[in-house]
């Protein structure tokens, strides 16, 4: 069975829970931006929280099915359309061999996502079918989805079955505000900034710019400053530079104290700016739904705190996933 | 906020949010300390601790990935302080490694044509080459002088990472002795794959096209990064470098690089390579004089 690929949409590419184990060779996690609400997608058609699903961003793709398919599309809202017609997000879908997918005008958010029984089946690389661009490895072949594509798509797994409400309930659908609070946990190099410039970051509005992607995202607003030093032997001339170290996944840079940039699941693994904080774990989601224009308030938490948010988040999948009374 | 500094041990432990902890051992580049983060990575890994999710180490520093769900964070950074403490008090500092002849083709015609593209507003000398640029900073006569100090003597891959596969390059010689030249004012969108960089001191080799503010001096000749393994130095693994190994760059002309090209294509290119055990007290105290030996281990291969 293969979805058909008409129109592959802007940036269209398989993605699942992300590669972990190579971080050291440079090989970023990748895996849906949207992990919450690929998630749900998964359970709504009775998959596994890790079977690869369709990650669309914006501008959705138009693609046929060669058998009957079970699918739903969940994350950012968007006008979702079978031959045509009208159908709910969030929602589980039934459609016949030959049917068309397709998408309008998206009405928040940045990316959504569409989970078929079976899941993407493409080939798993090093443990995980996400796609990695810029290394080419992953995915359908490597690379984010064409006009003729044949992307296969698996048959259900044994045991797994689909679960008996058909539709996400409101209060467990994230929201896509245009206006968020992002939590973060102080640290990294944060003792490199002014105390003027540490007011910046947590008091100043900061605002999503166009310049944002699956690497990371960047904000405008006021600006920090950094601590004038002597730089240290390789840190490279810049008070925001510093010897080329690991990049934590989350983690906020600064280079010349203009505009931050959080790094994000395909982001590169390591580099020469001073980072300031991180985005706790149970935040990226939040941070991926971030669309253009987005105004943003950063917001400092202590690392208990931070794992308290983790469970919290933890719960409310949990919760979610019995409310259409899927398993795990 | 970030741990205090520790009363006896140099290294400075911080968390990146809840699933990674920073150690800085040095805010300087030093031989020294790589060689002590590539110890405590070495140490942790072996360890196999649940919930350990990656161990990367970095030119000076050390970032782990854990999920705090199976390892606490408290855990982790008194696992960490352990193994930085017992390194601390004994002093074997060798590495089992290998040390690699790189074949590369400096002032190529690929980074020549995408160096034009980035000079007004990119670059410190629009109206010069790369490699110019650096053998001036760095006070030496020509291109020819500054190659010729770029080949010598062997680097230590530091890091590998930015990109899949990117190797970080530290010259194995004296802190005087190190080339040292400023990045791109402002990052190139492109950068020919296997253009063999310089950025402050560290070398690169871009293993992927792609985004880059590193100067350019050449191209390697054969892949680092083979996502579909079919030369047999990939065999076991897509990505060819791992911090801790030696390269030897080896200076090649157009003709010799076109002959490495139909060996890639007809699947038969391998590096020259052999196994050395690295000696940081015997690298420190005499560099010239250690590297002219690791670099003869080549010679039998």
């Amino acid at each position: 069975m293969a979805f058909d690929i008409r129109n592959p949409g802007l940036a269209t590419t398989v993605q699942d829970q992300g590669r972990t184990g190579h971080y050291n060779v440079g090989i970023p996690q990748s895996g849906s931006l949207d992990q919450y609400s690929a998630e749900l997608g998964n359970a709504l058609v009775g998959n596994t929280a890790n079977e690869a699903v369709l990650e669309c961003t914006y501008l959705g793709p138009v693609l046929s099915t060669d058998q009957d398919a079970l699918i739903a599309v969940t994350g950012a809202p968007v006008e979702v359309k079978v031959n045509g017609e009208a159908r709910p997000q969030w929602t589980r879908l039934q459609l016949k061999a030959g049917d068309e997918l397709s998408f309008g005008v998206i009405q928040g958010g940045t990316r959504y996502y569409i989970a078929v029984r079976g899941g993407i089946d493409v080939p798993s690389v090093l443990g995980s079918r996400s796609t990695y661009s810029l290394g080419a490895i992953g995915g359908f072949h490597g690379r984010k989805l064409e006009a003729g594509d044949q992307v296969p798509v698996g048959s259900p797994l044994d045991g797994g079955a689909v679960p008996d409400a058909d539709t996400v309930p409101e209060e467990f659908r994230p929201a896509f505000s245009k206006e968020q609070t992002v939590r973060i946990v102080l640290g990294l190099y944060d003792h490199r900034l002014t105390d003027e410039g540490l007011d910046n970051l947590l008091n100043g509005e900061w605002k999503v710019t166009p310049v944002a992607d699956r690497m990371g995202l960047r904000y405008s607003g006021p600006g920090v400053q950094w601590k004038e030093r002597e730089q240290p032997f390789g840190a490279g001339s810049d008070p925001s530079n510093i010897v080329d170290a690991g990049y934590a996944v989350g983690s906020i840079q600064i280079p010349g104290g203009t505009q931050p940039i959080i790094l994000h699941r395909d982001a590169v693994s390591g580099g020469g700016y001073a980072m300031v904080g991180t985005v706790i774990s149970a935040d990226m989601d939040l941070v991926a739904r971030a669309a253009p224009g987005t105004s943003t308030r950063f917001v400092a938490i202590s690392l208990d705190e931070a794992l308290v948010a983790r469970k919290e988040l933890a719960e409310l999948k949990r919760n979610a996933r019995a409310a259409i009374g899927a398993g795990g | 906020m970030s741990s205090p500094e520790p009363a006896v041990l140099e290294a400075r432990y911080t968390w990146g949010g809840d699933e990674f902890l920073f150690v800085e051992v040095a805010e300087s580049m030093s031989l020294a300390a790589n060689f002590r983060v590539m110890s405590i990575a070495a140490k942790l890994s072996a360890m196999q601790l649940p919930g350990i999710v990656d161990v990367c180490p970095a030119n000076a520093s050390l970032l782990v990935r854990f999920d705090p769900d199976v390892l606490p964070p408290s855990t982790l950074e008194e696992t960490v302080r352990t193994i930085e403490g017992d390194l601390a008090h004994h002093h074997d500092h060798s590495l089992e490694t290998r040390i690699v002849e790189v074949p590369v083709w400096y002032e190529d015609p690929f980074t020549a044509e995408v160096a034009e593209r980035f000079r007004e507003g990119f670059h410190q000398e629009p109206g010069g080459t790369d490699i110019d640029y650096a053998a001036k900073v760095n006070n030496l006569k020509d291109a020819a002088e500054f190659i010729q100090r770029h080949h010598e003597q062997p680097w230590l891959v530091s890091m590998v990472g930015f990109v899949a596969g990117l190797p970080f390059l530290f010259q194995l010689v004296e802190r005087e002795k190190q080339l040292e030249v400023p990045k791109y004012l402002s990052p190139r969108t492109d950068t020919p794959k296997l253009t063999v960089g310089h950025g402050g001191c560290f070398g690169c080799i871009y293993s992927v096209r792609g985004a880059g503010g590193y100067q350019m001096f050449g191209v390697a000749a054969a892949p680092i990064f083979d996502p579909a393994q079919s030369l047999a130095d990939f065999k076991d693994f897509m990505v060819f470098f791992k911090p801790g190994d030696i390269v030897k760059f080896k200076p090649v002309t157009e003709a010799e690089y076109n002959t490495i090209q139909s060996e890639i294509s007809a699947g038969t290119f391998r590096y020259r390579q052999v196994p050395v055990t690295f000696d940081l007290s015997r690298a420190l105290a005499n560099p010239a004089g250690y590297n002219q030996e690791l670099m003869e281990a080549l010679n039998g291969v």
